[in-house]
């Protein structure tokens, strides 16, 4: 991430000083810089929203219900984390509010696992095999309709723009299963995280 | 058919979801009330949490795209990519779908509008948006409310699996609509 940052800011300088639109990356820092507090704070309220009815989900047993009926993937997926925890039951809601293209409540349920995951993380400022495993999911982006391609297609004039869903899946769903096994295979090959409590990993 | 059944689901799910978490608590005589609000006031710590990630991640994404270096890109592998049946049109996209979700339906709106319905272009970055998650968002989003900042291996595994999805996009097509 450091050398992704350095790249980012120093090679975009030094990019936009070769083509001539150096005024244009400096002005993109306050554009960049604005965007994201708006994005923050737009944030707030479905945030609060979803947290709050996902308390009463909690409390009403729903989570811990999904955790039980779903375990023997997770169990495989997520191995470092105990079978009760309810932070599976999260991951579950949050993948399908995604798969349904429910952005807005799939983020915060999302968060939810990730903050459970960081309860029993042992360093807590590296990312743990199950919250990478979690984000693996997530960024392969698996959606069962695109909804707003096919709404630009639509705009178009696209005779049938369905015809695009069957290719969509296909593709979404290899990158999935890749992530998954990309995240297994990582979690075995790359370096423990640091323990912090001096115990083994 | 598939489509008119995923729509009536996906209008549905929310409702359904939220209907099934009151009634249970109900039953269960949670007070809903009070757990919601306490519940809910998690949302601005966790808006605010994210933050600094988010504008690390955004500015340096928002200078590099201001500072050409798609273009860049684009105009030296262009020829490389029409060898391959590959319009070099798509090629921004292929960089963009990981960084901005917004850029990136814009790259595809503008895609599909000058090339019209029936080109491989606008089917191919069609299926390219459409199976795509803006990888570097999502890992800001979801490290930050939590505050991690050594990412390990999940940073590698989203890069990866996105090159993957562009690689699987573009064979499907091919298939497809070539």
């Amino acid at each position: 991430m450091n050398y992704i940052f350095y790249f980012l800011i120093v090679g975009s300088i030094v990019i936009g000083a070769i083509t001539g639109r150096l005024s244009d990356v400096v002005n993109s820092i306050l554009t960049g810089a604005e965007t994201s507090v708006k994005v923050a704070f737009s944030l707030i309220g479905i945030m609060a929203f979803w947290l709050g009815i996902m308390r009463i989900a909690e409390k009403s047993g729903i989570v811990e219900w999904i955790s039980k009926v779903i375990k023997p993937i997770t169990k495989w997926l997520f191995p470092e984390i105990s079978e009760d925890s309810e932070a599976l039951g999260d991951v579950a809601m949050s993948f399908s509010a995604n798969a349904l293209g429910l952005t807005n409540a799939a983020t915060p349920i999302g968060i939810r696992a990730m903050e459970e995951f960081q309860k029993v993380n042992k360093d807590k400022t590296s990312a743990s095999n199950a919250m990478c495993m979690f984000l693996a999911m997530n960024t392969a982006g698996f959606q069962l309709i695109p909804a707003t391609v096919i709404a630009v297609l639509i705009g178009i004039g696209y005779k049938n723009p369905t015809e695009i869903i069957a290719p969509t899946l296909l593709v979404t769903t290899i990158a999935f299963l890749f992530a998954i096994f990309m995240a297994k295979m990582f979690a075995k090959l790359w370096k423990k995280q640091s323990d912090l409590s001096g115990g083994n990993e | 058919m598939f489509q008119n059944l995923m729509n009536l689901i996906s209008l549905w799910a929310l409702p359904f979801l939220i209907i099934t978490i009151l009634t249970a608590a109900l039953i269960k005589k949670v007070p809903v009330y009070e757990t919601f609000t306490d519940g809910a006031k998690d949302g601005f710590k966790v808006a605010v949490n994210i933050i600094p990630y988010l504008v690390a991640i955004m500015v340096g994404i928002g200078m590099f795209r201001a500072s050409g270096a798609i273009e860049l890109v684009t105009n030296t592998l262009g020829s490389i990519l029409l060898k391959l049946n590959i319009p070099s049109e798509t090629l921004p996209l292929m960089i963009v779908r990981s960084l901005s979700g917004s850029a990136a339906l814009g790259v595809f709106s503008d895609i599909a509008n000058s090339f019209g319905p029936d080109n491989y272009a606008t089917k191919l970055s069609a299926v390219m948006v459409g199976s795509s998650e803006t990888t570097f968002y999502v890992l800001a989003v979801y490290f930050g409310a939590i505050g991690i900042s050594r990412l390990r291996y999940a940073m590698l595994v989203g890069i990866l699996a996105d090159i993957i999805g562009i690689v699987a996009a573009i064979f499907v097509c091919a298939k497809m609509f070539l």
